[in-house]
Parts: C-alpha cells; structure tokens; sequence
C-alpha cells in the first residue's frame, strides 16, 4: 500500500508540469522517438531528457533504446492509479451533466 | 497529495489524494431553466441519476443555504453509492456551492467542494462547475474499479485538456 501512495504522489508530481504533459498528449498519438518529442517543445535536448527521466520514474512512459534511436512509449498501468482519483469522479460528472442536458431539452421554453 | 497512516492502532492504509478539476458545458436553454435543474427537487430528480444499471433508494434535497441532499442508490455492480451535501451557497440564476462527502457501501470516499457558476452564453448557459476534492483510500475499492482501463486514454485526454 505504502508502494502505491508513493507511486501515486511521483504520477502527480510528473503530471504538474506543462511541457511532461505536452509529451505525455504526444505520447498517447503513440511511441515516438526522444528527438521527435523534443522537437516542437523549445527547450534543450538535455532538458528535454531531465523531464523524461521524471516520466519514467513515475512509471507513466518507459523508453527503451534500439541502436542509436530511445523510443518513449505511455505505460498505462502506471498512470490508472491517479486515473482512478481524478477522473473517475470527473467522468461521472460528465456523465451527470450529459444527463441534465438532454433533461433541459425536454423542458419547454 | 500527502499521504498519511494515522498513527498507532490505524490501518496503514489511510491516504488522502487532494485534487481539483473543472468541467465546462454550454446548454441551449436559459439560467432560469438550468438553475431550476440544479436546484428543484423533481426536476434534479430527472438528470442526477446513477444511468444504467441504477437503482435508487433514497432521494431528498433541500437547495437553500443549511439545506441538505441525499441521493442513495445501487450500481449496476450492486455496490451501493451514496451522495450526502450541505448547501453553502444558492444565488438564484447564478451559483451554487455545496460541499457533499460519497460512500461507496460503508466506505466514505470523498469530501469534496463543489461550485455551479451559470453564465449567459448567446442565447444559451455556460455552466462551469468546480469541485476540489480529498478523496480517501478510495483506489483500492471494488467501486474505483468498475470502469475498464479502456477509458485511460479518453480519460488523460481530457485530463490534458484542462
């Protein structure tokens, strides 16, 4: 239990910075290389490589290197556990006012 | 994001998870009819439901500033939910902010605050609710996993959009 508290506070903490949740968005398009995230985010590649680096160790995208290329892919397992808090209640909320918006259709003007 | 056990004697598994989300929605309907829907016990009623698979067992509410809400009912996977709020704020046509705590059977949740703003939108409503939450040892229940980790990456999407 002490584990999943741990990983949980590394998910949000990697999820609280804007350019991890650029390459996060970029990532659910699918696996993409270091330096093809790297190229629209202005920064250096180095950088770049700092906020990966918190990525992977919230377990929410592994890499792996073939050859000279790393391949960054999303680890949905990881990321469920702050799923499951945020936007499960969320959902429901959509859910809800999907809900009050067919209701008002039928309310007459 | 803290979590803490509660000293000698308690479970470790005691955690709270703090977070905060916004949901915006635009309805062709004036804020008198949107505020009615929020607000009216029988026209609540028609929307704030469980959806398929609900049963309910219990409703009442009284939207006035010291009123109280209760809705109670059975998921489609018998697990039975229960929504209980204080109304802190009611401003017809405009807002409303209550505070509201969830079960999932026995289990208490939640504890969240959650604000409705209604704002003229052309000839419509913008409606933008508020809720920021501290969500207790909630992600290890039956409840947190009825929905299918098909959803995840629809669900970071909108996470993402925020």
């Amino acid at each position: 239990m002490l584990n999943k508290v741990t990983a949980l506070d590394q998910t949000f903490q990697a999820l609280s910075d804007s350019t991890r949740r650029t390459i996060l968005a970029e990532l659910t398009r699918g696996p993409r290389s270091v330096s093809k995230l790297a190229r629209p985010l202005a920064m250096s590649l180095p950088a770049v490589m700092q906020h990966l680096a918190v990525l992977e160790e919230s377990g929410l995208v592994r890499s792996e290197k073939i050859g000279r290329v790393r391949t960054c892919r999303i680890e949905p397992k990881a990321l469920s556990v702050a799923e499951q808090w945020i936007n499960q209640r969320r959902l429901e909320w959509e859910r809800h006012f999907d809900r009050l918006g067919e209701y008002l259709k039928t309310v007459e003007k | 994001m803290a979590a803490a056990s509660r000293g000698p004697g308690v479970q470790a598994s005691r955690s709270i998870v703090h977070a905060m989300f916004c949901l915006e929605r635009s309805y062709p309907a004036p804020r008198s009819h949107v505020f009615k829907a929020l607000t009216d016990p029988a026209a609540k009623a028609k929307w704030f439901t469980g959806g398929e698979g609900y049963t309910e067992l219990a409703r009442h509410m009284d939207a006035r500033p010291g009123g109280r809400e209760h809705v109670r009912g059975r998921k489609g996977t018998g697990v039975v939910s229960t929504f209980d709020a204080i109304y802190h704020d009611v401003v017809r046509d405009e807002r409303i902010v209550y505070s509201y705590e969830m079960h999932l059977d026995d289990r208490k949740i939640s504890v969240s605050l959650a604000t409705f703003e209604l704002k003229t939108a052309g000839s419509g409503t913008r409606l933008v609710m508020t809720e920021q939450g501290a969500f207790l040892d909630g992600y290890d229940d039956a409840g947190s996993r009825e929905r299918g980790s098909n959803f995840l990456l629809d669900a970071l999407g909108k996470f993402l959009q925020q």
